[in-house]
Parts: C-alpha cells; sequence; structure tokens
C-alpha cells in the first residue's frame, strides 16, 4: 500500500501536479488558491513562481506549454477574470505540453469580492472543466487534467471551491512520472491566433468540445496509478425514489445527508455526459440538480428537456449543506437550537499594522479614499470608515482617475486613492499611467508593507525575494513611479503620523499627480519585531477617547473610561501613545 | 466507532486554532480512523470569528460539522461559545476557555458583550469551563492557553494521554515541546 498522508485540498493539488510532472508553474496568490504555489515550491524538480497578476501567471504557463512541457497557472475565480484574455483564445491554440489552470471559487464570499462561477466562463471559453470532490480527488484530478489536456490538445481548469481547497483528508501518494518533453515545431496556423488562423480554429474547438462531450460518457479518473478503473463520471444506483446529478464538494452533501439515494457523480463538469445524463434521469423518479452557485449544469440539463428540480428548491447564494438536503429533500424538521443574537466580531486590521496608521491619519483630515484590494479594504469598518470603494485589484487609482474626470479636479482635493504594493505590481500600476498619460491630478497613497498581507505574506517583485527565498534585485516603487514622468514622488513612515498629516495635506492641494510611499512593513512579518509594548498609565487619563479612535483590537475600553491594552497582543507600534494629548500612555521593553 | 465524531474549534483569528486542528488530524491519524478537517484562511483570520470542524471515523464524506451535530464544541472565548454553541448535539461536550475578548463592535459601543454566557449556556449544554490564560501565565507562557484547553477538550475524546503527548511532541516547535505538553496536562487533569 502507497503511503497515506493528509492533505490539504490545496497541498493535494500540488502534490497531484508533481506526481503528473508538471515542469512549470507560475501563479499570483489570491485565496483560497495561495497554497498550491506554496506547497509545489517544496519539491525542488518543479520551476514555480509568483507573477504580478494571473494574466502574466497564465501565459507563462502558455508558453511553456508552447515549448513541449506540462504547465500550470492557478489563482482564484475573480483573477481569473485577469487571465481570461489569454485563456479565451489559447482554448483556440491548444497545448503542446499539458497546460492547466487551477481556478478557486469561493462561494459564501469568505475571502472574496464576488461569488462568480468559474464555469460560466470556461463554457463560454469551450475550455473543459474537471471539479474534485476530496483531496484524494484533487489529486488525482490534476494527474488527469495533463493527460486529457495533451490527449485533446486542450487547456484544462481545475475548479476548487474555498470548501475543497482549505479542507484536508487522507492522500494516497504516488511517485513523479515526468513524461518526456514534446517536440516543439514551428507551427504558425495553430500558434499565430489572427483572424485567417484563428476562423479555421474555432472549428477545431468546437469539434474538441462535441468529441470530449461524447467521450465523458465512458471516461475514467487516471490510466495509471490505484484509481484506475473509476470513471470519472460515475453513476451511483441505489434508491431510485430520489436522484441527484452533483459534483464537487455539494457530492459529499449528498452522501451525508441522502446515503441511499441515487447519484450520478459528475468529475467533468464541462462538457456534460448527455448520454449518462439521460440514463441516469431515466432510472429515478425525481431528479435533482445539486451545485453550488449557478445553474450551470441544470439549464443544461432542463434543455435537453428531462424535468428536474434545481435552483427553484437550493439558493444561488453562498455554501450548500446536508442540512439544506435534511429540509429540503428529506423534508425532516431538524428542531434545531435557535442560534443566539451575539454581537458580530467582523476581521480587523491587527495590532501593529501601519494601514492603520495612514487610515487614521485620513480619518482625521475627513478624505475619502477610493480604496483596493488587500488587508487594507478592512479600512471601509468603523471606526477608521476611510474607504470609500472597493471593487477589483488596481482600481483605486483608476475610479479616482474617472471622479476626476467626471467632476473636475477640485472635486478630488478631498479623496485619495489607497493600494497595497502587490496589488500596485498586480494591476496598479497601469492605472497610474493612465492618470499620468490623460493629466489627471489625483494624489495616490502606496501602502507598502512589503509582502501581499492578507494571503499570507507572499513576495512579488518590489519585495527583492522570489518564491523560493532566492534574493533578488527589487523592482523600486518610488523609481518607478518617478520613471512615469510623476514629479511628485515621496516614501513617509508610516508610523510618523505628523509628517504624513502634513504631505497628505500638501498633496492633495496639488493640482499634478503625486504618489506618497507608506513605508512600514506587515507587523506579522517574521522579522518585524518591535522592542516595545505600549502600556496605560491611568492617573493621568482624562478619558478622552483618542486612543480608541484607530480600533486597535489590543485596547479596550474600562467600565470607568480609562482603557486596558492586551499586552499579549499589543506589537508596541506606539499609534496609540502617539495620538494620546496627555501621555497617558507610554511604552516599556517588552 | 460507527458514528463519525464530529468536533468544532471556534476562536477569534490569530488565537491559533489551527495549530489545535493539527494537533487533533494527528491524534485521530494515530488512532488509525479517516479525517476531514476544514479550515478558514484568509480575511476571516484577522481577529474576525474563525472556526474548524474535525470529522473523523470509518469513513468520512462532508468536510464540516452542521448545526445540532458536534459531539465537542471547542471554544477559545466565551463570546464565540455563545456564537457556534447550536452547533452542538443535546448531549455534546461544551469545553469554554473563560476569556473575554471584545470585538470592534463592542470596543465603539456599536453593540454590548453579553452577561454571564458561561451560566446561561449551562442551562442548555453541559459546559465545562477554565479560565486557561491564568493558568497558561502559572505556566510561564501566555500563549500555551491553547493546549490547556484541548487537554480540557481531551476529557471527552477516546484517546490515550500518551498518544496525546506523542502528538504534541511531533507537532509544536522543538523548543515548546516541554512547556506545551505541561499546558495540556493542566487541561487534561482539570476539574
Amino acid at each position: 500500500m502507497s503511503e497515506k498522508k493528509v492533505m490539504l485540498g490545496n497541498e493535494a493539488i500540488a502534490r497531484g501536479a508533481y506526481e503528473a510532472g508538471v515542469k512549470v508553474s507560475s501563479a499570483y496568490p489570491g485565496t483560497p488558491s495561495t497554497e498550491i504555489s506554496e506547497n509545489l515550491v517544496k519539491y525542488p524538480e518543479v520551476y514555480c513562481e509568483w507573477a504580478p497578476n494571473e494574466k502574466v501567471a497564465m501565459e507563462v504557463a502558455i508558453g511553456a506549454s508552447i515549448s513541449g512541457v506540462r504547465s500550470m497557472a492557478s489563482m482564484k475565480h475573480v483573477g481569473f477574470n485577469v487571465a481570461a484574455d489569454p485563456m479565451y483564445t489559447v482554448s483556440y491554440i491548444g497545448s503542446n505540453g499539458g497546460l492547466v489552470a487551477v481556478v478557486a471559487d469561493d462561494p459564501g464570499m469568505y475571502s472574496s469580492q464576488n461569488e462568480q462561477d468559474t464555469r460560466q466562463i470556461c463554457r463560454a471559453a469551450q475550455v473543459p472543466v474537471l471539479e474534485p470532490s476530496d483531496s484524494q480527488e484533487a489529486k488525482d484530478f490534476m494527474k488527469l487534467a495533463f493527460d486529457l489536456s495533451e490527449k485533446y490538445d486542450t487547456p484544462i481548469v481545475l475548479r476548487t471551491t474555498t470548501r475543497l481547497a482549505h479542507s484536508q483528508g487522507l492522500v494516497a501518494l504516488e511517485d513523479r512520472v515526468v513524461p518526456e518533453d514534446k517536440p516543439y515545431e514551428r507551427n504558425i496556423a495553430k500558434n499565430v491566433m489572427m483572424p485567417g488562423n484563428a476562423i479555421k480554429r474555432h472549428l477545431v474547438v468546437e469539434k474538441r468540445i462535441k468529441d470530449m462531450a461524447e467521450d465523458a460518457n465512458t471516461l475514467k479518473v487516471a490510466e495509471t496509478g490505484f484509481s484506475k478503473d473509476i470513471p470519472l463520471n460515475r453513476m451511483e444506483i441505489n434508491d431510485t425514489k430520489i436522484g441527484f446529478i452533483t459534483s464537487g464538494i455539494p457530492y459529499t452533501y449528498v452522501k451525508e445527508a441522502c446515503p441511499t439515494a441515487s447519484v450520478l457523480k459528475l468529475g467533468l463538469v464541462h462538457p456534460i455526459p448527455k448520454k449518462l445524463i439521460e440514463e441516469f434521469a431515466s432510472k429515478v423518479e425525481t431528479l435533482y440538480i445539486f451545485e453550488e452557485l449557478e445553474p450551470v449544469i441544470e439549464e443544461q440539463v432542463k434543455a435537453m428537456g428531462i424535468k428536474c428540480i434545481g435552483k427553484e428548491a437550493f439558493t444561488l447564494q453562498g455554501e450548500y449543506s446536508a442540512n439544506l438536503l435534511r429540509e429540503v429533500v428529506l423534508k425532516q424538521d431538524l428542531n434545531l437550537n435557535k442560534p443566539a443574537e451575539v454581537p458580530a466580531r467582523p476581521p480587523l486590521l491587527c495590532p501593529g499594522c501601519p494601514h492603520r496608521s495612514v487610515y487614521t491619519v485620513l480619518n482625521k483630515l475627513k478624505i475619502h479614499a477610493a480604496g483596493d484590494i488587500g488587508c487594507y479594504t478592512l479600512g471601509a469598518v468603523a471606526p477608521l470608515s476611510v474607504v470609500d470603494t472597493t471593487i477589483c485589484m488596481g482600481a483605486s487609482i483608476s475610479s479616482l482617475h474617472g471622479m476626476e474626470m467626471a467632476k473636475g479636479k477640485d472635486y478630488v482635493k478631498n479623496w485619495v486613492a489607497v493600494i497595497g504594493d502587490s496589488t500596485f505590481m498586480h494591476t496598479g500600476v497601469n492605472s497610474l499611467m493612465n492618470m499620468v498619460y490623460n493629466q489627471g491630478t489625483g494624489t495616490v497613497i502606496i501602502l507598502d508593507n512589503s509582502t501581499t498581507g492578507m494571503t499570507g505574506h507572499q513576495d512579488h517583485a518590489a519585495t527583492g525575494k522570489t518564491l523560493q527565498g532566492k534574493v533578488v534585485p527589487a523592482i523600486n516603487i518610488l523609481g518607478l513611479c518617478k520613471s512615469l514622468g510623476i514629479e511628485h514622488v515621496q516614501e513617509v513612515n508610516a508610523f510618523d503620523i505628523k509628517k504624513l498629516e502634513e504631505v497628505i495635506k500638501e498633496e492633495v492641494a496639488r493640482d499634478a499627480v503625486s504618489v506618497i510611499i507608506t513605508k512600514s512593513p506587515c507587523a506579522l512579518l517574521k522579522e518585524v519585531h518591535f522592542p516595545n509594548k505600549c502600556v496605560p498609565v491611568p492617573e493621568k487619563c482624562k478619558k478622552c477617547g483618542m486612543c480608541l479612535k484607530p480600533g486597535c483590537p489590543a485596547l479596550t475600553k474600562n467600565e470607568d473610561g480609562t482603557i486596558s491594552i492586551d499586552p499579549t497582543m499589543c506589537n508596541g507600534c506606539g499609534l496609540c501613545k502617539n495620538l494620546c494629548p496627555f501621555d497617558a500612555i507610554e511604552t516599556v521593553e517588552k | 466507532m460507527s458514528e463519525t465524531k464530529n468536533i468544532m474549534i471556534v476562536g477569534v483569528g490569530g488565537q491559533g486554532t489551527l495549530l489545535t486542528s493539527r494537533i487533533l488530524g494527528g491524534i485521530i491519524l494515530t488512532a488509525g480512523y479517516d479525517v476531514k478537517l476544514s479550515e478558514v484562511h484568509g480575511m476571516a483570520q484577522r481577529g474576525g470569528s474563525v472556526v474548524t470542524f474535525v470529522r473523523y471515523g470509518e469513513k468520512v464524506s462532508e468536510p464540516i460539522v452542521e448545526e445540532g451535530q458536534a459531539d465537542v464544541l471547542i471554544a477559545f472565548e466565551r463570546l464565540e461559545a455563545l456564537r457556534y454553541a447550536h452547533f452542538l448535539k443535546p448531549d455534546g461536550a461544551l469545553i469554554i476557555n473563560d476569556q473575554r475578548m471584545d470585538p470592534i463592535t463592542v470596543v465603539t459601543g456599536a453593540a454590548q458583550y453579553p452577561e454571564n454566557i458561561i451560566e446561561n449556556l449551562s442551562k442548555t449544554y453541559k459546559v465545562y469551563s477554565i479560565d486557561a490564560s491564568a493558568e497558561a501565565l502559572k505556566l510561564g507562557n501566555a500563549r500555551v492557553f491553547n493546549n490547556i484547553v484541548l487537554g480540557l477538550a481531551a476529557q471527552h475524546m477516546d484517546f490515550s494521554k500518551e498518544d496525546w503527548l506523542k502528538v504534541i511532541e511531533n507537532t509544536v516547535p522543538p523548543k515548546t515541546i516541554e512547556i506545551n505538553q505541561k499546558a495540556f496536562l493542566v487541561g487534561l487533569e482539570y476539574k
């Protein structure tokens, strides 16, 4: 028996890629996909990198595939939008070495700005989609994805969800088998997508998806390995009163709540196996389609003229559960205790976070911020309440420019754009180019904490370290901004609130683009050590509440109006101390 | 064991729930069960309310514990115990670290921190509480409080003391093995 290990879904995906002989992987971090690259990099045989964004990552993988090796890109669902441009066209080109994109959806929006369904984009791009149900399948399907990519000359998407990506289960390990590199042959008709060639390739794409839909009725999970003879799309006929067509994590809810029901478990969710579906539907009395998010399978089944129940019974929003099936399908009265009414506990900026310092100044100056994607989105939450808008990666700078072009330069004199260093490198720099080119006068604050914070500290081109931790020359953000022709670019220590206030006042008033880079590393980075901690001096406290304004979670108000500081939480950044007009907080050595 | 056992760990992001779930995963594997764990990463870790599900048995299907299904609920903070108590089975064990951490909604005055949480929960559930932070300070390391809570929870699970200590040894950083094992025993022997 092979060795078994408990693995996170993302770790299993990395393992599958490794075993499949992948040679090149590129990615931009995004919850819940980040751990794929973080685990893949542990295999020195695989070249892994962080790219500045998902489009770049996808194109790196495409280049590697064209050259003849197995390659992949991984990203979260909204990152797939950024990578959609190359994906739609590489669907026409196909693959040489196996080409796989792992895309992680986030039903329930644990860490995302929307709840889009990756399967919709894949249908539009005519790219086949595999969807595993647990860590073992995540590994198996990853290997299968490379085989299918080469067999059908197509990119493949492996779709996961947060629940799969961040669940752990047992996985049987196998050895890495590296297929021989495919020879590269110049093939202009296939690889140069100009109209004359693309018109012909579109026909190939349509035929390919049709062929695959036919084959989907009989495809097996793997040609090699222990899981050899399991059908990819599998009928489990039990009691035929109720039947479910399902896939991914929802399959596990069906097995939990309705273990005696019949199930058609789809491993390939695009294109769907029509013959199997017809056969299954004919065997069961009531057919349910149990899929999270959009009715992608349901609408196709209904279009086949098959009667089934889907979104009329199950929600379009959030995650599903076994209890949902118990209530809706089995009509059980679960007689559950009601949840208590309790105060919400929303996520917060950490104690010692440099963003809190910058936002405290913006809040004081009553300045609005066009926000972006990262920890600093939390600046929208009370008591800071500084961030007015959050759309997508890089949108802070461009949307601020749009406001100015709509309302004039005076309108943006109490506005700034705030964007993190990693997000600036992702797509923010394009927006800044636009602001310069079209003669905007906006003020951009780059919150440079020297990492990609929200996803758990990944390096990027401006940190000077690769995914492997190798030290490389860092792109200098200040120099980059200056090179765009922006005259007013300066760095300020994020915790120097006096200086910061001066600079922000000066720059928002200026009739020219200006960039303020607030520099201070993320408080959670291993190399960051605050030597002190903050301690209240109750006898000096006038109970004014100034120190509570930034909303640091280490500070709480006592019943008598004075404050306490939790010594295990305080990072000793000194922001509260610097805000206190009465020296009622001091810093002492830890 | 025919039925799948369901355990939940709840707390505030940053309290170390992931370490506890790693130790739990380790002990379950030692006993040779199938296991699934599910945890929260990303935005919710930043001081928000966090939940980890652990399920084990002969064959585990879904990776989450649902309302009314938990055999043991381990709460690292009082308010979080109250938030998730309805996930317990009627005879489930509710382990509470008797600690208060005000959420920002309370700090800003938008909401009130509920009074007498432990007393009120005891009316409906089997509650076992401990001031683990105080106990941890007695050991000289405030950060090992979560292994004290885990020790208390271990009183309601069927694994041997030796196996627990072995798994802790294999899971925590080498320099902290002894203090973490001590902390665990404080919880295990707590009455």
